[in-house]
């Protein structure tokens, strides 16, 4: 579904993608874990093309996007719920889900949000109200709706965990654990290794700007090397 | 008591077109958080060039269309030229290419309509109406009823348009914008467009009344500022409220101290927001948890 090979990308002279080679097959939870400031986020961002990139190639089902516009993918299958949430903070969380789905003007967006309220029932009961006076669990849950309404076939979830209550993380990774089931397939971003290493199928670890390794999840999971530095154990 | 009502009708007048400079303002701020001193010039031009294009032969209804197409179209080369290859500047880079921007306009309106005070003649006669005692002008009147038509348009085009809701989510958060499908370059260009376009609008209305010349821009955006400012900047409620209050106590300050004092009027308003209401009268109280 996406493979991307040999990605570099740089922030002015100082490159922090040195050639990343990754792979995410349909139907798939990938993910790909790594400390603080290993380049995960600028990752995603070049694969939504808000961040230039300055070698490599992204292909996504089948097609070249690497230089693709930003606001050309999502329609084609590709969105992303950003790292901080990056919710429209000045308009309802209605708002904001209908903007999610910005390029159809279908009956499927109604059906779509009424699934996402499914999903997130909190959402329904704030419906009306101005997204930037939920809670920080609530914001996540609404980047995260907001992206499904795009419809995506590849969702792109950057650290859907940071700065959450426990209880309100593994509500989240339980709920991407069940996108697998809806046909979704998920590269999820996280610095939180061991709950995104226990919802997905392979793994990859980054560190400064590199992979270093790559696996199963349960193979990752019980690695002394990953267990030592990712999961503190 | 008819002295007065004289007063509110001058005032209601001029505040329409401070109003719709206001506007004007609001859009871009909305879209890209960029106050565009150009706007004034935008005014300018669309009496300008309907002069123009009205004495080189065009019915009026014609020369006026043209000349807001004409601005709308400036407006997108503006920001295709000057704001978007500066994108990524700080917000006061970007208010600074605005001001270059306006003196440029100026400058080439000067050597293109030259120096002299140009006029055309008013939609609907010349015949004063008498209301109690004051009199108004029939071009007033299109004047109020343009600013608000604008007004009531575009709050139907934010509130109600999935386009206009684009715009808002652009000026909110531009990276979730893009990130969501929207064609943010476009946005811009719209907005520019709009913005031009309105402006464009108040100087086919408001020349016959105030007539126009190449420098008249500077005093028009200053004062559709102050309306802006006055009544929160990027509400476009706050816009059409502010505009017509400048006005108001433009004219009240002209007829009641003196005309010298009028323009002094706005400055003192811009002060004392700064002071005392940053945030205007309908300021965005910030919901922002984060
Ligand atoms: N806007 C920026 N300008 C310059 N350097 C940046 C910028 N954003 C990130 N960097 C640098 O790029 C590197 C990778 O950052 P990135 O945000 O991609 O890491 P990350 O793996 O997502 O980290 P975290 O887990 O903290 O989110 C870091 O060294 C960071 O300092
Ligand atoms: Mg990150």
């Amino acid at each position: 579904m996406l493979t991307v090979e040999g990605l570099r990308s740089r922030y002015g002279r100082i490159e922090v993608l040195h050639g990343i080679d990754l792979q995410v097959n349909s139907g798939e939870i990938v993910t790909v874990v790594g400390a603080n400031g290993a380049g995960k986020t600028t990752l995603l961002r070049c694969l939504s093309g808000v961040q230039p990139v300055s070698g490599g190639t992204v292909t996504f089902r089948g097609d070249q996007i690497t230089t693709l516009a930003a606001w050309r993918r999502p329609a084609r299958g590709l969105t992303q719920s950003p790292e901080g949430r990056q919710i429209f903070t000045n308009l309802s969380v209605e708002e904001n889900l209908r903007l999610g789905a910005y390029g159809f003007a279908d009956d499927r967006v109604d059906r779509d949000m009424e699934d996402a309220f499914q999903m997130f029932p909190i959402l329904r009961e704030k419906r009306n109200l101005s997204a930037g006076g939920l809670s920080g669990g609530q914001q996540q849950m609404l980047a995260m709706a907001r992206a499904l309404m795009g419809r995506p076939s590849c969702l792109l979830l950057d650290e859907p965990s940071m700065g959450l209550a426990p209880i309100i993380v593994s509500q989240i990774f339980d709920t991407v654990r069940g996108l697998k089931d809806l046909g979704v397939t998920v590269l999820l971003v996280e610095q939180n290794a061991f709950g995104a290493l226990k919802i997905a199928d392979r793994g990859y670890v980054m560190e400064t700007g590199r992979i270093i390794m790559e696996g199963a999840a349960e193979t990752l999971i019980a690695d002394p090397r990953i267990r030592e530095a990712y999961l503190g154990i | 008591m008819s002295e007065l009502l004289q007063f509110l009708f001058s005032g209601v007048t001029v505040g329409a077109v401070y109003a719709l400079v206001a506007l004007g303002f609001t859009i871009i701020y909305n879209a890209s958080d960029v106050v565009n001193f150009a706007q004034g010039e935008f005014v300018m031009l669309g009496g300008m060039i309907t002069f123009a294009a009205h004495a080189a032969g065009l019915p009026l209804p014609l020369a006026a269309i043209s000349a807001i197409v004409l601005t709308a179209a400036l407006g997108v080369g503006m920001n295709k030229l000057a704001i978007e290859p500066a994108r990524g500047a700080p917000v006061v880079s970007l208010i600074i290419i605005t001001i270059g921007a306006s003196i440029f306009i100026q400058g080439a309106a000067q050597i293109i309509f030259g120096k002299q005070i140009h006029s055309y003649p008013a939609f609907s006669g010349d015949t004063p109406i008498g209301v109690a005692g004051a009199t108004i002008l029939p071009q007033s009147l299109w004047v109020i009823g343009g600013a608000v038509a604008v007004f009531i348009a575009l709050w139907l085009f934010f509130t109600r348009t999935l386009l206009g809701r684009a715009v808002l989510a652009t000026s909110n958060n531009r990276l979730a914008a893009q990130l969501v499908g929207i064609n943010t370059n476009f946005v811009m260009t719209l907005s520019f467009a709009l913005s031009a376009g309105i402006g464009a609008l108040a100087g086919v209305l408001a020349t016959p009344i105030t007539l126009t010349a190449y420098n008249v821009g500077i005093a028009f955006a200053l004062k559709g500022f102050a309306g802006a400012m006055l009544g929160g900047m990027g509400n476009p409620k706050g816009a059409l409220v502010g505009g017509f209050a400048i006005g108001l106590i433009e004219a009240l300050t002209a007829g009641y101290l003196s005309s010298t004092y009028k323009d002094a009027a706005a400055f003192v308003v811009i002060l004392a927001v700064l002071f005392f209401m940053p945030q205007g009268l309908f300021g965005r109280k910030s919901t922002d948890r984060v």
